[in-house]
């Protein structure tokens, strides 16, 4: 039997009128790669916010990590890890202050932070680095990082929002080669992307359609459901219909 | 004739430190679509900046239909259109008045371009009143366009327009380009989506400020120097690691449902003797097929060309 690391049941988010999330339902299990995708202003950044305990549902009801997001979002905060493209490391800190703060946030010991500090400075392979502003970092550098102190206190699910956007392609895959050494770990990733090959490296894939889910399944069975060769078909099949255009 | 013409530019940051575009060349032929290709940080903005005067070369030079960047500047603003990467509007301007602003400052109206941006403004007319920080990501992009385009521009200068852009939008917008560039505008359009270089007639690849390689998109694949494989199975990620620890391997790289993988040598059994070695790992569903490069494949290879 499957851990359920995240179970939705007719999640929605409303907004007056405007339902951005539309009694969405789907489950993920300890140690999945499970990509997020849709089009843009499908509700993605909406459904994130809700899973992250960011943002009180509307209705319905959903458990991340085995905590209720209505009422148990503190415990949330303590069990995920959240990187974007956007927010992620403070430029003006050094790359070890960085590590120090986010690790004390979530409560690190001194012990255990003097640890990571090390195994994730060596994994990195960023000893010259270490006492370097983050803000001098060259941007593959940085997401690489930012996703290393996004998991230092070993979550059980990190939320991935677009993290390889405007990397290099080489980056790019080493940056894939880290998320799949921490979902061999148990950590479970959940994550964004507007790459379609990324699409591919997902074990499944969720397609939001409209404050909808429109489709969930491997990348393999949903080139098969559209008689697509390649993700990116399947997102345009799906993703054609839209009627909503938004960020 | 070329509308755009760099001559071994250059432009450092933090007093000389930081070193942002290295020596770069080339030239956009008139009514050309021509694509700067190459992730962030690569210079790609600094490149626009420079040719639409907004910042000054520390070496090389560079003229826009024929006039200086440097000493010719106020010329060369009347000119060309340009779309920052960033939105820069006045967010809290209407749509029509953002549009009405800009041509104005161009010394023209919205109705005598308006042939123009109509299939684009259509669009966004149902929000005309709006403002625009109101709008969404999709229509911000078309504003901007239309802002950009509304005194007539001879070249186009658009920066990252489809970063962050799902691929319908995406191809959305690159068929606006298509019919830009059919009334005769010249346009350098710069994307970090190595899928998008197809659709450019020329392109150039850019990494850490230096140009990787001009040509078209055809012919910049012709060059890639070997047989390219394509290479399936179960467990990938598995099968990554031990494509990458044969001896026989030059590269290997994850493509999406494929591995691709170059040969240090090609023998006539290379083939046949790699299949037999995944065999032999028992892996199952082995799939392997010979294919023509992308640029994607291209840009990594010209990558480590360099290094």
């Amino acid at each position: 039997m499957k851990e359920v690391v995240i179970k939705t049941d007719k999640l929605t988010k409303r907004f007056g009128d405007f339902i951005a999330a539309n009694e969405i339902s789907f489950e993920v299990y300890a140690g999945e790669i499970f990509g997020f995708l849709g089009a843009n202003g499908a509700g993605k950044t909406t459904a994130m916010k809700m899973l992250c305990g960011l943002s009180a549902p509307s209705s319905g009801a959903a458990t991340i990590a085995g905590f209720d997001i209505y009422k148990q979002t503190e415990q949330i905060k303590k069990r995920i890890g959240y990187m974007s493209q956007k927010f992620s490391l403070y430029e003006d800190l050094t790359v070890l202050e960085n590590i120090n703060f986010f690790g004390g946030i979530y409560g690190l010991s001194n012990r255990q932070l003097r640890l990571k500090r090390e195994e994730l400075i060596e994994t990195l392979g960023m000893q010259q680095e270490a006492k370097q502003l983050v803000g001098s970092l060259p941007l593959g550098w940085k997401q690489k990082l930012a996703f290393s102190v996004a998991v230092v206190h070993e979550p059980k699910i990190v939320f991935l929002d677009e993290p390889t956007g405007g990397v290099d392609p080489v980056t790019r895959r080493q940056f894939w080669d880290l998320i799949y050494d921490t979902s061999d770990k148990g950590i479970t990733i959940f994550v964004t992307t507007h790459y379609m090959d990324e699409a591919e490296y997902c074990n499944r894939i969720s397609m939001m359609v409209d404050g909808v889910i429109k489709a969930l399944d491997t990348p393999a069975r949903l080139k098969e459901q559209f008689s697509a060769a390649s993700m990116d078909e399947v997102f345009f099949e799906l993703a054609r219909g839209a009627k909503r255009k938004a960020d | 004739m070329d509308d755009v013409v760099l001559h071994n530019l250059t432009k450092t940051y933090r007093k000389g430190a930081a070193a942002a575009v290295k020596d770069v060349s080339f030239s956009v032929r008139k009514g050309e679509l021509f694509g700067l290709i190459g992730p962030d940080g690569a210079g790609k903005t600094s490149i626009f900046r420079m040719l639409t005067t907004l910042l000054l070369p520390d070496g090389g030079s560079a003229t826009v239909n024929g006039f200086d960047v440097v000493s010719d500047y106020k010329r060369i603003r009347k000119e060309v259109g340009y779309m920052p990467g960033k939105f820069s509007l006045y967010q809290d301007l209407t749509v029509e008045e953002n549009l009405r602003f800009f041509a104005t400052v161009f010394g023209t109206t919205v109705e005598a371009n308006y042939d123009l941006i109509r299939d684009i403004y259509v669009q966004i007319e149902p929000f005309k009143t709006r403002r625009a920080g109101k709008l969404s990501g999709g229509m911000k992009q078309k504003l901007a366009l239309c802002c950009a385009l509304i005194h007539r521009p001879t070249v186009l200068f658009l920066d990252e327009p489809t970063t962050g852009v799902d691929t319908v939008s995406r191809k959305e917008f690159w068929d606006m380009l298509k019919r830009l560039k059919a009334q005769g505008i010249t346009i350098l359009v710069s994307t970090p989506y190595m899928d998008e270089a197809s659709l450019c007639e020329r392109i150039a690849l850019i990494q850490d400020g230096r140009i990787l390689s001009i040509d078209t998109p055809d012919a910049i694949i012709n060059e890639y120097p070997k047989p390219l494989y394509a290479i399936k199975a179960s467990l990938m990620s598995r099968l990554l690691k031990d494509l990458k620890a044969m001896p026989e391997t030059e590269s290997c790289y994850s493509f999406g449902e494929y591995h691709h993988l170059t040969f240090h040598r090609e023998e006539e059994d290379s083939i046949t003797g790699l299949k037999k070695h995944l065999e032999e790992k028992n892996y199952e569903d082995i799939a392997i097929k010979p294919i023509t490069p992308g640029i994607e494949d291209c840009f990594i290879r010209l990558m480590h060309a360099k290094t």
